[in-house]
């Protein structure tokens, strides 16, 4: 409990609803003992006397009756039936809510039936009903408070008790033979009660509100007894000419309601894990870049080239290197292969050419991106954004979930060249159906008007690779594209990559953890393990003579070079959190060729020739000539 | 489409007859002599005997249930006593006054609700996101009823430029423009509450959109942010938005009641109030009723909306 209040407090605003709520319920209580003038005695003589006035600090009302009693009292009336209307509604609440929960089944569907029936009504309707049976009165307004907001809780508790009645712990009392009520009384009800605390105590300001309401339009509380809400409608008709008397029960309802929404929402936040991790951060349309130099140019710039990129992710205090010193370079027509397990940080240098890493909670941190040596990440937004589609396109790897569910395939293919073309609906129109016939769509007029849901997932696949294709562009990122496909599609849209990049001379960077794809299509690999590249080379001689253990172990996965099922669960041991790097070689831990030097120090990347390993014991020594 | 209307419009009835089942539980609560209750002052001999006629008020329950029912089918909500007119001609009347208020504060609520909630998401804890949840924390705070009032001191007492209340001005008035100068002051007073928690959840849903592999997408295709906000991501997010705005409706209505009796707006709230307050218990049941049935209606509309922007929902 001391720490959720620290969670409560940490918050600033809610802190100060805690605050005032505690310092409103004092006052409440000591409301009896304090001097105050008695808040029914009528003063006919002194009507409508300004605030602040002598003796009368918030002045009097239309009987001359003296506001500050009147408003303390009342409050304290007002917050009593607010917090009995909660308590009720909450009690009743809990007894359906559990009861359809626990027993699930017909019980259930009849009890929530009924409380669907309820909140089809608008809620003050009912009340009204409510009150208009009853007759006016405070307890009445209280009664109809309380029942309109039973569905509301018994709806909230229901969720949670259907789902802690699921549970082995009440399996296990069931079979122990303990009776129904025993089990809901000992195991079910402790574990419902933290949520029904925060709900009766979020909903209390929502209750007085409402009774308030009732009692402003006359049907709760009735005179001379005073809650806020019947001071509210008494001054209503010296609305002009006394507007304190309105003023005053009306901030008090709203500090009450404001600080208890304030406590409310801060127990809410402490209490959502999603908030406190960042989950819920807003990606913004470029990756956060704060680079503290940047490399200088290569002295022969290849088409793209990455130089020592460091990506990283910011969550809280912690700092994970998902990117850490990465080089590479793809020349005009090249497929270059990007490989690793997940986590390697392989779909995170992809992402990091464009910028389109999500941040928060990601930060380039340095190094350059530079197509046709030109620094991409220096670019004003207009720029880079003019670059993406255009120049770099991307293709994603579950086009269920990277496709706009809502929109139609054609249209989210001719958006891809409107944002960089201006272009009349039919050319546009044209243009779709060709780039549809070109990934190899049948009917590609009429799939233009498919939503995506509505295709099979290699034809969803192709759309992606058509839309990457809409611009014509130099390079295309391809991130593990036919994961989500099965064998035989997946051979087909790498079939279909490998002819599109011979027809229109287009680099890939195809990002994969899989070697057997790679070399289908791939003519150098680069092997990306915690961050860090570890082998560089051309597809064949890696294949044929991997350099790095790393390597040897991923091909070693692939059962049958281009075809069966691949898994990687051949590789012992999971790959170290990026954000506490041991020293030396970061794979020591799972290396059988390991020993005691690999872990001190730092490793380099050694070029040979066209290839580069970094690792102190290589299998073989990494040559070329052995493709 | 039209199977999927249909099918909503059938689903309803159970809802509806459930309501009614509900209004009349309660409406059975009174306590004493139903004849009595209803009648009130009214009670004569005669009046009694005649209204134990109509709504067999000295049979058993689910015989009455059933006589009611069926009356209201044939249109027929009985007499209200306090009006001598009625209850259906009096409710129609008074509920086309509320439906002019609340579709408008409805409108206001939603445009004004989901634009902030969208401003607000795009520049998380930045000073616009601060302000506008700053104003939406005071706005779902303040009783509507209260700021009506303030508002009345303000715009049309201080100020002098809005009218006070009503629907329209006694003498000369009636046109439209008229109307429209009486509409601002409660339709904003009405919309406050409604449009906070609008802004609230439509910034809680464009985050949980915004984080979607379909924004990255758009973003890497080149489309401009303005467009990704307001196009993909506020389209994927009116899907639980909508929802949220039929919620509303229900909210609107009931603050209508409140808002109805500060403006004295002669709309169906303050009637259902006068009407309590005279015991006059066949205009409230009749009214109870109806409004409901409108409101679930309405939610069948939104549920229609709802499969027309989600082409995954089908019938
Ligand atoms: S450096 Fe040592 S631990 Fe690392 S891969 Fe090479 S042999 Fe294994």
């Amino acid at each position: 409990m001391p720490v959720f209040l620290k969670l409560v407090f940490r918050n600033r605003l809610a802190g100060a609803g805690a605050i005032i709520i505690a310092a409103l319920v004092l006052t409440c209580l000591l409301v009896p003992v304090l001097p105050l003038a008695d808040p029914d005695q009528t003063d006919t003589a002194h009507r409508f006397i300004r605030p602040f006035s002598e003796g009368r600090l918030l002045g009097t009302d239309h009987l001359g009756r003296d506001l500050l009693s009147r408003l303390l009292w009342g409050t304290r009336l007002s917050l009593a039936v607010g917090a009995v209307a909660a308590l009720l509604a909450a009690t009743f609440g809990t007894l359906i809510g559990v009861t359809a929960g626990y027993f699930g089944g017909r019980v259930d569907a009849v009890l929530m039936r009924g409380v669907d029936m309820l909140m089809a009504f608008p809620y003050i309707l009912l009340a009204l009903a409510i009150v208009a049976a009853l007759g006016p009165g405070l307890l009445n307004a209280l009664i109809a408070v309380a029942a309109v907001n039973v569905p509301f809780f018994a709806r909230n508790i229901r969720g949670i008790s259907a789902g802690l009645a699921a549970r082995e712990f009440i399996d296990a009392a069931r079979l122990a033979g303990e009776g129904h009520l025993r089990i809901i009384l000992t195991e079910l009800l402790p574990n419902v009660l933290p949520t029904i605390i925060v709900a009766v105590s979020t909903t209390i300001g929502w209750m007085v509100l409402e009774t308030a309401g009732l009692s402003f339009l006359g049907l709760g509380s009735q005179p001379p007894q005073a809650d806020l809400g019947s001071m509210l409608g008494e001054a209503r008709p010296a609305l002009i000419t006394a507007p304190h008397t309105l003023v005053v029960p009306g901030l008090a309802i709203f500090v009450i309601v404001m600080s208890i929404n304030l406590l409310g929402d801060g127990l809410r936040d402490a209490l959502d894990p999603r908030l406190r991790s960042g989950a819920l951060a807003r990606p913004s349309p470029v990756t956060l870049i704060e680079r503290a130099e940047v490399p200088a140019a290569r002295a022969a710039p290849g088409f793209l080239d990455l130089d020592a990129l460091d990506t990283r992710f910011r969550v809280g205090r912690r700092l994970y290197k998902a990117v850490n010193g990465v080089s590479l370079s793809i020349a005009r027509g090249e497929c270059l292969g990007l490989i690793g397990e997940s986590g390697s940080g392989k779909s995170v240098t992809a992402l990091s050419i464009m910028g389109l890493v999500a941040s928060p909670p990601g930060v380039i941190t340095g190094g350059a991106v530079r197509l046709e040596g030109e620094d991409v990440l220096a670019l004003p937004y207009a720029a880079l954004r003019s670059l993406r589609g255009r120049r770099v396109a991307y293709v994603f790897q579950d086009p269920l979930s990277t496709l706009h569910p809502l929109y139609r395939v054609g249209d989210q293919l001719t958006e891809a060249m409107r944002v960089h073309d201006r272009i009349t609906d039919q050319e546009a129109r044209a243009r779709a159906i060709e780039l549809l016939d070109t990934v190899q769509i049948p009917n590609p007029a009429e799939r233009l008007s498919a939503y995506p849901h509505e295709l099979s997932g290699g034809m969803r696949q192709r759309v992606g690779i058509a839309m990457a294709l809409a611009n014509d562009p130099d390079l295309i990122i391809a991130d593990e594209p036919t994961t989500a496909l099965d064998v035989t599609v997946q051979a087909q849209i790498l079939a279909l990559l490998d002819q599109l990049r011979r027809d229109r001379g287009l680099s890939i960077l195809f990002i994969t953890h899989d070697f057997g794809v790679v070399g289908q299509l791939c003519d150098r690999v680069a092997v990306m393990y915690a961050g860090r590249i570890v082998e560089e080379g051309p597809t064949a001689a890696v294949l044929a003579a991997p350099a790095h253990p790393y390597t040897r172990r991923l091909i070693d996965c692939v059962p049958e070079l281009g075809g069966g099922k691949r898994a990687l669960t051949a590789i012992p041991g999971l790959p170290p959190a990026v954000d506490s790097l041991p020293e030396g070689c970061a794979f020591a831990a799972r290396c059988d060729r390991a020993r005691d030097v690999c872990r001190t120090g730092t490793l380099d990347l050694a070029q040979t020739g066209g290839r580069a390993v970094r690792c102190l014991f290589p299998e073989t020594t990494a040559t070329e000539d052995r493709a | 489409m039209a199977r999927y209307i249909l099918f909503r419009l059938v689903s309803a009835i159970p809802v509806i007859l459930g309501i009614t089942v509900i209004v009349f539980l309660i409406m059975s609560l009174i306590p004493g002599d139903p004849a009595q209750a209803i009648l009130g002052a009214y009670a004569t001999p005669e009046n009694v005997a005649r209204i134990n006629r109509d709504l067999g008020l000295d049979k058993p329950m689910v015989e009455r249930y059933f006589i009611w029912l069926g009356n209201m089918l044939t249109g027929d909500f009985g007499r209200s006593f306090s009006l001598n007119r009625p209850v259906l001609d009096e409710i129609l009347e008074r509920f086309s006054a509320t439906l002019v208020l609340a579709s408008v504060s409805l409108l206001v609520c939603s445009l004004i609700g989901v634009a902030a909630g969208v401003v607000s998401a795009a520049r998380q804890y930045g000073w616009a996101d601060k302000t506008i949840t700053f104003a939406v924390l005071i706005g779902i705070s303040i009783p509507s009823f209260f700021l009506g009032m303030l508002m009345i001191l303000l715009f049309a007492v201080k100020l002098r430029w809005l009218p006070v209340s009503g629907m329209f001005e006694i003498y000369g008035g009636r046109g439209p423009g008229d109307l429209l100068r009486h509409l601002v002051l409660p339709s904003v007073a009405l919309a406050v509450v409604a449009t906070g928690v609008v802004a609230r959840l439509s910034r809680g849903a464009m985050l949980e959109v915004l984080r979607q592999d379909y924004i990255r997408t758009a973003r890497a295709k080149g489309v401009g942010e303005g467009r990704v906000l307001w196009g993909h991501a506020l389209r994927a997010a009116m899907v639980a938005i909508l929802p949220i705005l039929g919620l509303q409706a229900g909210f609107v209505l009931s603050g209508a009641v409140y808002i109805e009796v500060v403006f004295q707006w002669p709309g169906v709230g303050r009637m259902l109030v006068d009407a309590i307050l005279k015991r006059d218990i066949l205009l409230v049941q009749g009214a109870v009723t109806f409004v409901a049935g409108c409101y679930v209606l309405f939610n069948i509309v939104v549920d229609v909306a709802q499969a027309m922007i989600d082409p995954r929902i089908k019938a």
